[in-house]
């Protein structure tokens, strides 16, 4: 099976302290730490397990600049075959359907059985995989926590319900998927990994070779723009309990119970 | 001797004495060299493992520790019976050797035994005999009574190894009484004739046995010699090629072991023994994932294990039902290699050792601790074989989500919290300390003879923040000319090698060791025993490092710190060992000396303390590691000061306060036990104005 995920690098939440600009536009973006996205991540996880059991080529693709080569190579390191980055001055300002035409445009220069992608970018709106799918006439799941290969041409894919629960659906491929974190456990890249595969050369695709029309992508086809950003102020402080454990245990049980934490 | 003939001319039936006794000393020693040699095979195809330098200091680890039984007293009654078994087998041998020779040839005679010192020896060794036939009573007794729960094995290891070791015993036992038998006949027969050769020691086996065939008639006792001699030999050669299948072959590999063992037990072992760092690049594959890249000492090692479950007895991962047991590593991986290097048949199959005889969260339960090795008196290795696995794993990709943040957070910002590097010297901002203790980041511009090394935990959580504050101001106090790296530290790595991510942590280490050299500093100072450790032996090129608990220790006599008395007299303090600094660097005394030079300081030991300190629970990387556990190490660690009769736990370790205090509040000891960090102490209780920075 030929599975291509799309992949983002993001800010590291867990890594930047993440403060405004002072023209409040956007965030402080100097000494910040990137990372892939942590749903991406699972994907590409996931598009080897599948590899791995019925066999086939993970490739691994990014819409944005020289920078963004890191991730590529840190999912190569994790065993995908290719990366692939998608790059041209005429891409940057593309909102969500204009990073889903590049991408769609790059699908159709190659013969990829499933497309993955993260259920959103932690910095994004959850947006490219749906719109990709829809661009391409492919079907698409999204919020899917688990992937079972039924045959050469259909999936059995389960999607997280609110609740908790599970809905069971079979795909026809080609689709394209959104993956939810916590569908496998990825494994651990280090930097030997890393460094195995640094001198690997990246292939980069832009407007020409993709066959797109400059003015269908970018900022001038954007139709969202983003106008503000902020942080929201703290909210009151949390009630602390001051009684003995016994005490406290009880009264947190109580509070769960009332917020419809315990059934 | 006319009474009974020698073993040598003696027919039984078809064959003389001579031929069956050339039968049976061919067959034994053909038997145990094939055998040996297919037990070399794994051991060849194992890794390179250098350990052929210093053979005059292996020579005195060998007569310390082999011949010296050094570490058998540790445990008294098991010790003390091992010691004398062991003193047996070696006075023993000559006498097993000659009686061996005497089939073949009846007249011989040890060198050197021919003359006066002949009846002496055989003295001396009809006690031995006795003796070693003593130990295997009670030893069997111990087994079977008193089952000392050490020997005890979990149902998630298999069978019981008691039948193996009782069988065993007995065989010894029953090769004691050959030996003896084989004497008292002859010395009876001798006596009934009236010319008695030699006069058997008093209450030996040998000689009470002489006693009851006094009145038996010759004819019998010639049988008898016979009987025994024969038994003796097939006993000993049955011994000589069974040893091999289990845990007496330490009788044979024991003195290699222990010649080959590590010198340098503080260094970990490298990635490929004879591979420098810069090649590393060319290894395909690091650590052990298969049988086949364990090193044939660390093979060796598995041979060795005398199955006396003191290793797991002292683990504090088995104590608190993790998943770990260190006796287990090896007998699992033994049973292994005879089971995939049979005697017949072809060897070996590469199957991973992780998911096949090891789990993932067995492995990962180790902190390093150090009271193994502590205590193993084979000089078993277990670190570096945890260490080999954790890489092998973490080179599969193979690692906790839980373990998987930190370590990435380590790799983009130089620490396991994520925090960003410009924060880095934020503990020494707060503003009461600020006014009173100015802390210099050495740079270009601020020198500094002094490096106080801080590490992440100090420099980033917020209680051991405090530590940092006690050591700079005791630091300003001796007068030190003192600073910090502030943004260009990293985290000293020392974990992170530990959890087997090599490359990592040599990213770490040079880093630091270039912003070291780059500010100029003699000496480094720290108050984190895993920076210690880190630095002095993992690190190369950097000035001498020590930690504060011996700089207090030396000012303390130099009269530069000095005491106000405790304030609270009825406080009984106790000193708990960090792993890293006690047991991994031998510094057991400068922070007791410390303690004990403060005026009006109770201080008591807990039952396990210096090199049988129990850890608390692990530091570094181990902080994010969610183990399978039944009970915290810290609450058990916890538990001890109490019944020692402290209330203050004091320690030399930010990684062992965390979890200490999180014990004492986990244990319900809250208010009724504290935790206090040397430097804090030392900090708080110290008199007199400080000295003038120089």
């Amino acid at each position: 099976m030929e599975i291509l995920v799309c992949v983002r690098r993001v800010p590291d939440t867990s890594e930047n302290e993440i403060q405004l600009n002072s023209a409040g536009d956007d965030i402080e973006r100097d000494d910040l730490v990137y990372s892939i996205n942590e749903a991406d991540n699972y994907a590409v996880e996931e598009a080897l397990q599948i590899v791995a059991r019925v066999g086939g080529n993970v490739t691994v693709a990014t819409v944005g600049g020289e920078d963004d080569e890191e991730v590529l190579r840190r999912e190569m390191a994790m065993g995908a075959s290719h990366g692939v980055l998608i790059t041209d001055d005429a891409f940057s300002g593309s909102d969500g359907r204009g990073i889903a035409t590049i991408l769609k445009a790059f699908v159709q220069k190659g013969n990829y059985d499933l497309i993955l992608t993260g259920i959103q970018a932690e910095d994004g709106g959850a947006q490219v995989g749906g719109m990709l799918a829809a661009l391409l006439d492919y079907p698409f799941a999204s919020l899917v926590n688990s992937i079972e290969v039924l045959d050469g041409k259909k999936l059995k894919v389960s999607r997280e319900i609110e609740g908790g629960n599970k809905e069971i659906s079979e795909i026809d491929l080609p689709c394209v998927l959104s993956i939810q974190t916590g569908i496998n456990e990825p494994r651990y890249v280090g930097m030997k990994g890393i460094r195995a595969v640094a001198s690997i050369p990246i292939p980069t695709f832009g407007v020409s070779n993709l066959g797109l029309e400059p003015s269908a992508v970018g900022e001038a086809a954007a139709k969202v723009k983003r106008v503000d950003y902020f942080v929201p102020a703290l909210g009151k402080g949390a009630e602390i309990l001051h009684g003995t454990r016994e005490e406290n245990i009880d009264k947190v049980l109580e509070l769960v119970a009332a917020k419809g934490g315990l059934k | 001797m006319e009474g009974i003939q020698s073993v040598v001319q003696l027919t039984s039936y078809l064959v003389s004495g001579r031929a069956l006794f050339v039968i049976i000393h061919i067959l034994g020693v053909v038997c145990f060299a094939y055998i040996v040699a297919k037990r070399l095979v794994p051991l060849v195809r194992g890794q390179r493992d250098l350990r052929f330098d210093q053979p005059l200091v292996r020579l005195g680890r060998v007569l310390k520790f082999w011949l010296g039984q050094w570490k058998q007293p540790r445990y008294k009654t098991a010790g003390t019976i091992h010691i004398f078994i062991f003193a047996g087998f070696i006075v023993l041998a000559m006498r097993a050797f000659t009686t061996l020779i005497v089939g073949v040839s009846e007249n011989f005679v040890m060198p050197g035994l021919s003359g006066k010192a002949g009846p002496i020896y055989n003295t001396i060794t009809d006690y031995a005999a006795t003796v070693v036939f003593l130990c295997m009573v009670i030893a069997v007794i111990r087994r079977l009574v008193f089952k000392p729960a050490r020997y005890a094995v979990p149902a998630r290891f298999g069978k019981a190894h008691t039948p193996d070791a009782i069988f065993l015993l007995a065989l010894i036992a029953i090769l004691m009484v050959a030996d003896s038998l084989f004497a008292a006949a002859k010395a009876a027969a001798e006596s009934q004739q009236g010319q008695p050769l030699e006069v058997l020691a008093v209450f030996s086996l040998p000689w009470m046995l002489q006693s009851i065939l006094a009145s038996i008639t010759l004819p019998t006792l010639g049988r008898l010699y016979f009987g025994a001699y024969l038994l003796h030999e097939v006993t000993f050669y049955f011994l000589l090629c069974y040893r091999p299948f289990g845990i007496q072959f330490h009788v044979e590999t024991s003195l290699f072991n222990i010649y080959f063992a590590k010198l340098d037990r503080e260094i970990l072992k490298p990635v490929r023994w004879g591979v420098s760092e810069e090649h590393l690049d060319q290894v395909k594959s690091f650590g052990v994932k298969t049988f086949e890249d364990f090193t044939w000492k660390h093979m060796l090692d598995f041979y060795t294990c005398a199955d006396c479950g003191r290793c797991s007895d002292n683990c504090p991962a088995n104590a608190v039902g993790r998943p770990l047991s260190p006796r287990f590593i090896t007998t699992k991986a033994r049973d292994y290699a005879f089971q995939h290097y049979p005697m017949f048949g072809k060897s070996g199959n590469g199957k991973p050792l992780i998911g096949n005889i090891y789990s993932e969260d067995e492995i990962w339960s180790c902190t390093t601790c150090g009271a193994c090795e502590a205590e193993c008196p084979l000089l078993v290795e277990y670190i570096d074989k945890i260490v080999d696995l954790r890489r092998g794993m973490i080179d599969d990709g193979n690692v906790p989500q839980s373990l998987q943040k930190p370590l990435k957070a380590l790799e983009s910002r130089g620490n396991p919290y994520g925090k960003m590097e410009k924060k880095k010297a934020d503990w020494t901002k707060a503003k009461e300390f600020q006014q009173d203790c100015n802390v210099k980041v050495v740079d270009g511009k601020n020198g500094a003879d002094t490096l106080y090394f801080v590490d992440s935990i100090t420099s980033f959580d917020d209680r051991m923040q405090s530590i940092g504050r006690a050591t700079a101001k005791i630091l300003k106090h001796v007068g030190e000319n003192f600073g910090i790296l502030g943004s260009a530290e990293k985290d000293s790595g020392h974990e992170v090698r530990r959890f087997g991510e090599e490359t990592l942590f040599m990213a770490l280490r040079d880093h630091n060791v270039e912003a070291i050299k780059a500010s100029g500093v003699k000496r480094i100072v720290t108050a984190d025993p895993h920076a210690y450790n880190a630095l002095k032996h993992d690190y190369k090129d950097v000035p001498p490092v020590e930690h504060i608990s011996q700089v207090i220790a030396r000012e303390v006599k130099t009269g530069k710190i000095q005491f106000n008395p405790v304030e609270n007299a009825s406080s009984v303090y106790t000193y708990h060992d960090p792993c890293y600094l006690g047991r991994h660097n031998d510094i057991y005394d400068d922070p007791r000396d410390v303690l004990d030079a403060i005026p009006g300081l109770k201080r008591v030991e807990m039952t396990r303390s210096r090199d049988r300190s129990f850890c608390c629970g692990g530091g570094g990387l181990m902080l994010f590691y969610e183990p399978k556990e039944d009970q915290r190490m810290g609450v058990k660690r916890v538990q001890m000061a109490a019944e020692a009769g402290a209330n203050v736990i004091v320690t030399a370790c930010p990684f062992c306060m965390v979890n200490i205090e999180d014990a004492i509040k986990v244990a319900g000891l809250e208010g009724k036990m504290t935790a206090i960090d040397l430097a804090e102490l030392v900090e708080k209780q110290i008199a007199g104005e400080s000295q003038t920075v120089a």
